[in-house]
């Protein structure tokens, strides 16, 4: 996409600064979402337990498809694709949390207990004790 | 008071028309895009069915009654053979659009239109029918048994 975009400068000499400003933001905003999908999962991938995987695939994944439905809006600018997008990033916006939501309680009422460390709450009192 | 399942029921209640709606949209798109009858129905059924999974079967009976079921199931088929039936008798062969319209063309956009509604009216009922199914279905072990 750099390589893409480096090309385009060279080339298109009239590009305008509108146009290169879009394609720098764009590309700003899908390098980071795929960022954050990557860090969520790594993160799936190496925490101890469910809670805290969980965590990892909810939050980065809601920031990292948002960022790349930003960065997609910015490449095809003013057109009705770009108003799909939006409402596709909307939607995912309110269900996503949800879903996560929902399994977390779920987990949560099936009495699936998280993993504590070594600060956990029965070593505290221990060494309290 | 405190409702443990409060935000499933917000977001759904707001998702479900929605959901309906897209289902029109992948309908009307059915003759000159990706798209059509089968997917339609299969996303109208799911409205129903997430629906019944927040609210209870009992509310999504209240709202899709059983006794659609067995209407849509046979509207459906008559609407799609009924079709092929009028294109019969108006000439052609068995659902030939063409004959549908003066303009060949416009024949079978009307045909494609009535026979994807017939799909969607079977798919859709057929979907539900076959989830109310498996929801009435009383459980063969006990909660505390397992």
């Amino acid at each position: 996409m750099i390589i893409a975009f480096l090309s385009a400068v060279v080339l298109d000499s009239n590009l305008v600064w509108t146009e290169i400003l879009q394609i720098c933001l764009s590309c700003l905003a899908i390098a980071s979402g795929l960022f954050f999908v990557l860090a969520g999962s790594i993160g799936v991938l190496r925490f101890p337990d469910f809670y805290t995987r969980l965590h990892a695939a909810g939050m980065t994944d809601t920031l990292g498809a948002e960022l790349i439905l930003i960065g997609l809006i910015l490449q095809s600018g003013f057109t009705q694709t770009s108003l799909k997008l939006l409402m596709i990033g909307f939607f995912l916006l309110l269900t996503s949390p949800t879903a996560t939501h929902a399994i977390a309680h779920s987990a949560h009422t099936a009495n699936l207990k998280p993993k504590l460390g070594k600060h956990s709450f029965s070593k505290v009192q221990r060494d309290r004790s | 008071m405190h409702d443990p399942h409060v935000i499933l029921k917000v977001i759904s209640k707001f998702l479900v028309p929605f959901i309906a709606l897209f289902a029109f949209y992948v309908q009307f798109h059915g003759d000159f895009g990706p798209g059509g009858g089968f997917q339609a129905g299969v996303i109208l059924a799911a409205a129903v069915i997430l629906y019944a999974l927040i609210f209870g079967l009992d509310a999504a009976k209240k709202a899709f009654p059983p006794s659609w079921i067995r209407i849509g199931m046979s509207l459906g088929v008559l609407l799609y053979g009924g079709t092929g039936v009028l294109t019969w008798i108006l000439g052609g062969d068995f659902l030939s659009y063409g004959v549908l319209a003066h303009d060949p063309t416009h024949g079978q956009h009307y045909g494609i239109i009535a026979v994807e509604l017939g799909v969607l009216c079977s798919v859709t009922t057929v979907m539900i029918a076959i989830f109310y199914a498996f929801g009435s279905r009383q459980p063969e072990v006990n909660e505390d048994n397992w």
